[in-house]
């Protein structure tokens, strides 16, 4: 092995430790994990994963994450698109300041918004609903979709909308079938981040349920205080929480280095 | 088939881009825009596609005021000068697209597309994707999918301006040819005489938001209306210098005189002479040839034909020659002008003669 890779090495170590850490104490039971120090397994056991998939009170938390999260990144990019083409392609009174105030939203932490969220939807009925926290997650993911659309939509020429009109083509079926495909590359980064936005929020997710649509992460917390230490258990779900991010980062790792390479993300 | 622009404008602010402008565009020849960058070309060709909407007035095709018509309504193909496709499309896709739109037939469309496809020697390329073609490919794709269409006018703005030499004398040499007997109004914005002169037809020249002329390409070469007609059709610049005219005689400066020939100005005052470079050669060929002289600051040599900037009193001239003409930098030489092809100018600007 030469000099040069030490360092990348011990730092992909670094960053593994305790990535490796929960897998390993999610095969472990947690008589196991509470006597001491081992670096593998000494009784290898499937037992956590299968309570997670048998027990309703899990495996629903993912449930109940994973759709909120989908109806959020699915609301996000839908009324991001449009927004997006009208702040790159049009020029109208106040376009550059609201642009500006739209990141604005960001700025201010989530839990100054979870009392009034959690007010507003308790008055209107939406307390404890999926919509719930999707709507709450739109706050903070629209703006940021608007943004990161905005840039490439702006890396994609004029001309380019003008040849579809005169080619025939009507806006609605431009936007669809000529736009979107273009800029593909865009949408995947944006719902990459809301997806990931989304799934990591805990205190509005929290705050906005009860049961019925009461997240992963939640779940988590919840067990943890109720059923003593359950260490084993909560290493399984730790370890399946990581895994839809990991799989959405690989399709849209390329992206990524697009978008990063426009300057955006 | 005729496209006819009544009194348009456009405004954008509080600038005026395009000021009143009528003008009869015809089929069978090729409608040559001219001026520089800038010059209004590419605005005026938005409003004649409807990508914009004018100000004032009205814009007929055959008759029928379309005006206020969507461009998706009004038949119409338009080649910009970036190599504009649809990047997830096949080349295939690409020159089809428009003519699935039209609800053309599937055979049909196959038939069309591969018949534009070998005219533009496509037929390599229909399976793959623009980013994966040349420059010159991309365009010829562009070109394809305007010229596949049943169009009643075809806009072509700068459509050659980015590609390389070799290229841009292939396609232009090509483009008569393949828009001829498609029976569309064909509008050709550039900004270079040469290319206006070897396509023919009909010039518009535009400066500044205006149409200041329009005609046969030749008869507005030969005749440019006023100064700056002269200056926008002509590459390199026209040489331009005040004279006084007087006692039956053209006087450049006390030193350089001729007599009055019949294009001359019959009354006496100070105008403005225009000649181009190529009438302002180092060599006498002709008695009647006004000899001056000047300092040479530049000489340029392109393939056939030399060229020299210099300097004569206070105008900075240039000559433009056949053949291979040494010029030492810096130094005196001998120039010799035909006053036969002297333009003259009134202080306004409009040519007397």
């Amino acid at each position: 092995m030469q000099k040069r890779h030490i360092v990348p090495i011990v730092y992909i170590l670094f960053l593994l430790l305790p990535i490796y850490w929960l897998v390993a104490m999610s095969f472990k039971t947690t008589n196991e994990i509470l006597s001491g120090f081992s670096l593998f397994p000494q009784t290898f056991t499937l037992e956590n994963y299968a309570v997670i998939f048998t027990d309703p009170s899990w495996y629903w938390g993912y449930i109940n994450s994973i759709l909120y999260v989908s109806i959020n990144t699915v609301i996000s990019i839908a009324v991001a698109l449009p927004a997006a083409y009208a702040f790159s392609r049009y020029r109208f009174l106040g376009d550059k300041t609201l642009f500006f105030w739209l990141l604005t939203n960001r700025m201010a932490p989530a839990a100054v918004f979870a009392l009034p969220f959690f007010q507003l939807y308790s008055a209107v009925g939406l307390f404890d609903t999926h919509w719930a926290v999707a709507l709450a997650h739109c706050l903070f993911n629209i703006p940021l979709a608007v943004w990161i659309l905005e840039g490439f939509m702006g890396g994609v020429p004029k001309e380019l909308d003008e040849t579809a009109f005169v080619d025939g083509y009507s806006f609605p079926r431009f936007f669809i079938s000529i736009f979107i495909p273009t800029i593909k590359a865009g949408v995947g980064v944006a719902a990459f981040f809301c997806f990931m936005f989304s799934w990591v929020e805990l205190l509005l997710a929290k705050t906005l349920t009860a049961v019925a649509a009461k997240p992963i992460a939640a779940t988590m917390t919840k067990t943890a205080s109720s059923a003593g230490y359950e260490l084993g258990l909560l290493a399984a779900a730790g370890t399946l929480t990581i895994i839809p991010g990991a799989i959405v980062i690989y399709f849209v790792r390329n992206y990524i280095a697009k978008g990063f390479a426009m300057g955006r993300v | 088939m005729a496209l006819e622009l009544r009194q348009v404008t456009k405004v954008v602010g509080s600038n005026m881009h395009i000021k009143e402008t009528s003008l009869v565009l015809e089929q069978g020849h090729f409608n040559v825009l001219l001026g520089q960058t800038g010059a209004g070309k590419t605005s005026l060709i938005k409003l004649m596609a409807g990508l914009d909407k004018a100000a004032s007035g009205q814009i007929l095709m055959d008759g029928i005021d379309v005006t206020n018509q969507s461009p998706q309504k009004r038949q119409i193909s338009l080649v910009h000068q970036f190599f504009v496709n649809y990047p997830h499309m096949t080349v295939y896709d690409n020159i089809a697209s428009p003519l699935r739109l039209s609800g053309m037939g599937k055979d049909a469309i196959a038939k069309r597309v591969n018949e534009t496809a070998d005219i533009l020697q496509l037929i390599p390329m229909l399976q793959r994707r623009p980013h994966e073609l040349s420059g010159g490919q991309q365009q010829r794709c562009a070109l394809a999918r305007a010229i596949a269409k049943d169009s009643t006018v075809v806009f072509l703005d700068e459509p050659l301006a980015n590609l390389d030499y070799k290229l841009r004398e292939e396609l232009r040499d090509q483009l008569p040819d393949l828009l001829a007997g498609r029976g569309a109004v064909v509008v050709y914005a550039t900004s270079e005489p040469e290319e206006a002169l070897l396509l023919g037809g009909k010039t518009a020249l535009m400066d500044d938001g205006q149409v200041t002329q329009f005609g046969p390409t030749a008869q507005i070469y030969r005749h440019p209306k006023n100064l700056n007609a002269a200056r926008v059709f002509s590459d390199p610049p026209i040489n331009i210098a005040e004279v006084i005219v007087r006692d039956n005689q053209v006087e450049l400066s006390p030193e350089i005189t001729w007599p009055l020939s019949s294009n001359a100005p019959k009354t006496a005052g100070t105008y403005t002479l225009g000649i181009r470079p190529n009438f302002v050669v180092p060599q006498k060929t002709s008695a009647s040839q006004v000899a001056l002289k000047g300092r040479v600051m530049v000489s340029e040599l392109s393939g056939s034909e030399s060229s020299a900037h210099f300097e004569m009193g206070c105008n900075a001239w240039v000559s433009q020659a056949h053949g291979i003409h040494n010029y030492t930098i810096g130094q005196e030489h001998d120039f010799f002008m035909d006053p036969s092809k002297c333009f003259f100018f009134a202080p306004d600007g409009a040519l007397i003669a």
